[in-house]
């Protein structure tokens, strides 16, 4: 990059809460008209970081500069009038309003305290024709926006603010491999024009296709900083988890057996159309699609949380069209949500209710639980799953999102699912948890268990199963051995490009 | 370390884990407890009324008057745990209480009487439950309706008139005896407490309650792990419907009549009750034993408000404080995590 004077520099920020020190010591650059990665895993520091950057925390130690001149918001709003911009992994979009106001939330032009609506529809025009969307409608409700649309009107909002730093956090966790290549594309136009880019995300791939630059924290401090693009992404790793990891994904031998799981012809209310699947026993099933692929749909009508319009499951080969969460659980059968905040786990109760909830008998005497031994077994899956608490009776919504889905996945296991339904089990999750749990169903299969495998992340799929399915607009496109896979030809069958024909012609 | 970093906890929060799941029970129980000593030290200071207010003549009125309450409260902090509401207590009370005087005086014995009084309880809340369940609707909703059609039929049954009926065994229940001592007891208390003792239990150590408590908290969950969400509704609501037929009895059993205009607004009450013992509308907390307390705290208001000679309006506005103040020291308690 050139030599000129950095557009953001914290120089040894420090800040603790109570007991424990977050950061102790970051520094951290950005150049005008840069991508900047901030890598780390979760607790690393780098929410803190931000919230620092943004005006939410006051540093205790440290310096900061923005644009040459001195910068200490004091709040957030401070920060966003210096040009601190921030996009968060969960959209802050209200779902009633149309893409105009939701662009302009906070600060609609207004006169007199009413609003002119035709400058309002201008700016909000202007802003969308930056990112190349100005076609999007002004008009329509965001809630009827796919997410990745909904994402563009956030960083439209974003640019309404004219800001000197743009804060991305985790902008990918919900897009497709399509979606991505689209906001790669703004993020390219917008260091075009000069706005720098501070990138968050787990998936390093995707970092060294956006960013310029990158930044690893770990444990509050920086450990390691350079140029993305001679940059080696196993030692990035190494350096963000501070050990030697042993590979990502696991690399044993899955004796491959019967068909446990086959579906035939399922189809639900609108989504999955048709699908016909097998999964035998020791194998991982990989899932791949878009978003809205019908993917998870398919995963929710075989388990019965969606209707079954027609068409049937065969699970060890008994054949049942419909069946209820609770039959498919007595079967043998468990499905980890993809949403584990909202549907996955009971965020008020202890994990060790979360853990043993499908089954309580072995801890059970005349109908009453015994909580020892709740407590007891509880424990045996927390040593085993690595998952980092105080005790079982802890609250869920006291861990990490990846303590979090090691309780929800522990759930299955506990249940002694023999055919496990994962639905997105890495998504949001640090690196090292992602790591454990691919060898937790690298071991599973090895065991004999069956496991479905979806997942909009084509490293991992590529990387984790025997078998990798690619479904487009709720059919099954392509089922092949992972061997015969690469990235473009899975991208290539999810929008339809192979599959589709041969199902259409 | 990302363990560390979710520790930012408050001291009370720190000493609740410290030794589990049974010590944070307890802090929870102290709380209202609490309360309850509270308000009746309040009472305690007047010495004008002190003695009498002590007395173990009064502590029993104080015990009579919250069994009706406590025995709904049972029922509801069913209800409320598993995320539901119920607004048709009042009415269901009211409409039980005619039922009984309606038997007696139709010559049915006191057994009868009894059984068939808790089973018209029962069915409204299996109605209610049903409705909720089979057709997904808000139980705030199909309740309220409940409210106005159990209060009408009772009204229509007692021919919009008090039916007093012949002494009985059932008068026995809520019988005080002797009004200087506190014992002995009127049966229907020892029942309370004893159901109260049940439900504990059933609440806190058996699958059925672990359920309930899943429900509430989270029902997308409930359903995923295989709990059948709907039946359990049913089950519920008829359950509590029971509870609150039995507070229909020994209110019918306290005024030895059946009264349809009877206990209007009670739902309140034995929401309330529910709340200040540590449950969250929203579902998924809630304690038999806070719920108890929580009925025994508005007793001793009542009681102590009128021996202080205060009016009604005044009881109304201090008990409305209360309720407010219970539900704030709980959020103390409990900040909410983002």
């Amino acid at each position: 990059m050139t030599g000129q004077l950095p557009r953001l520099r914290m120089v040894d920020v420090k800040k603790r809460f109570g007991a424990t020190e977050a950061l102790r010591g970051v520094s951290f650059e950005v150049a005008a008209g840069t991508v900047h990665a901030l890598i780390g895993e979760n607790g690393a520091g780098k929410s803190t970081l931000m919230k620092i950057l943004s005006g939410v925390h006051r540093p205790d130690h440290g310096t900061m500069e923005l644009a040459g001149g001195p910068f200490s918001p004091s709040n957030p709003l401070d920060a966003r009038r210096a040009g601190i911009a921030m996009i968060y992994q969960e959209l802050n979009l209200a779902p009633h309003l149309s893409v105009e106001e939701n662009i302009l939330l906070g600060q609609e032009p207004s006169a007199f305290g009413w609003i002119r609506s035709r400058r309002r529809g201008e700016i909000a025009r202007a802003a969308l024709a930056e990112i190349g969307h100005e076609d999007m409608p002004l008009e329509r409700p965001v809630n009827r926006l796919t997410i990745a649309e909904q994402q563009l009107v956030e960083v439209a909002r974003a640019l309404t603010q004219r800001p000197k730093v743009l804060v991305m956090d985790e902008p990918t966790s919900s897009l497709t491999q399509v979606d991505m290549e689209n906001l790669f594309r703004v993020i390219q136009d917008l260091r075009k024009k000069g706005v720098s880019i501070v990138y968050i995300s787990h998936f390093l791939e995707e970092c060294k296709r956006a960013a310029d630059r990158y930044t690893v924290l770990r444990d509050g401090e920086t450990v390691d900083s350079g140029e993305m693009a001679s940059a080696d992404l196993n030692s990035i790793i190494h350096r963000m988890v501070g050990r030697e990891m042993e590979e990502i994904y696991p690399r044993g031998e899955h004796q491959i057996g019967e068909p446990v799981l086959e579906l035939r012809q399922l189809a639900g209310e609108t989504k999955p159309r048709s699908v016909d699947m097998t999964l035998r026993r020791g194998e991982i099933l990989g899932v791949a699609g878009l978003v809205g692929a019908g993917r998870t749909e398919t995963l929710r009508v075989c388990f019965g949380l969606d209707r079954l319009c027609s068409g049937k499951v065969v699970v060890l080969s008994r054949e049942s069209s419909a069946a209820s969460p609770a039959r498919r659980l007595a079967q043998g059968m468990g499905l980890l949500s993809e949403n584990r905040k909202e549907e996955g786990l009971l965020l008020n109760r202890s994990i060790a209710d979360n853990l043993t909830l499908t089954r309580f008998q072995p801890m059970c005497r005349w109908g009453v639980i015994r909580e020892k031994a709740q407590r007891q077994a509880a424990q045996v899956w927390m040593h085993q799953l690595d998952v980092r608490a105080e005790s079982p009776a802890q609250s869920m919504r006291e861990l990490s999102g990846g303590n979090q889905q090691k309780v929800a996945l522990g759930r299955l296991l506990h249940h002694e699912a023999d055919i496990l339904l994962l639905d997105e089990p890495t998504r949001g999750i640090d690196v090292g948890s992602k790591a454990q749990i691919y060898h937790l169903m690298g071991r599973l299969a090895t065991q004999g268990k069956a496991i479905v495998f979806v997942s909009s992340y084509l490293p991992e799929l590529l990387g984790v199963c025997d078998t990798i399915a690619v479904m487009c607009r709720g059919k099954l496109a392509d089922v092949r051995p992972v061997g015969e896979w690469t990235e473009h030809a899975i991208i290539k069958a999810a929008v339809g490009q192979v599959g589709a024909e041969k199902a259409n012609h | 370390m990302p363990a560390n970093q979710t520790m930012q906890s408050n001291p009370i929060q720190r000493l609740v884990r410290w030794r589990g799941i049974r010590a944070r029970t307890i802090l929870d129980m102290v709380g209202p407890f609490f309360g309850l000593l509270l308000v009746i030290a309040l009472f305690s200071i007047d010495p004008a009324i002190r003695e009498s207010f002590l007395s173990g003549g009064n502590m029993k009125l104080i015990l009579t008057q919250a069994a009706v309450v406590a025995t709904s409260a049972l029922g509801m902090t069913m209800i409320i745990v598993s995320g539901g509401i119920d607004l048709s207590v009042g009415s269901v009370i009211a409409l039980t209480s005619v039922v009984t005087a309606k038997l007696l005086v139709g010559g049915y014995s006191a057994t009868t009487a009894v059984v068939v009084t808790a089973l018209t309880g029962g069915m409204v809340g299996l109605v209610n439950g049903t409705i909720i369940a089979g057709f997904r609707m808000m139980p705030f909703i199909v309740t309220l309706g409940m409210m106005g059609i159990a209060r009408g039929a009772a009204k229509w049954l007692a021919n919009n008139q008090a039916v007093y009926a012949p002494d009985s065994a059932v008068n026995q229940l809520m019988a005080k005896g002797s009004v200087n001592q506190f014992f002995p007891l009127p049966i229907g208390v020892w029942v309370m407490v004893i159901l109260a003792a049940v439900m504990s239990v059933v609440m806190t150590r058996t699958v059925f309650g672990r359920h309930l408590f899943a429900i509430g908290s989270n029902e997308a969950t409930a359903r995923l792990c295989g709990i059948r969400v709907q039946p359990y509704k049913v089950v519920i609501y008829s359950a509590a419907g029971l509870f609150f037929g039995l507070s229909g009895l020994m209110q019918f059993s306290r005024l030895t009549m059946g009264d349809p205009t009877v206990a209007k607004g009670l739902e309140l009450d034995v929401i309330a009750a529910v709340v200040i013992g540590g449950a969250s509308l929203g579902g998924g907390t809630g304690s038999i034993l806070g719920s108890i307390i929580g009925a025994l705290i508005m007793a001793v208001l009542r009681n102590g408000a009128s021996q202080m000679g205060w009016g009604n309006y005044t009881q109304e506005i201090i008990i409305g404080g209360v309720i407010i103040l219970a539900v704030g020291l709980d959020k103390l308690r409990h900040p909410k995590k983002e």
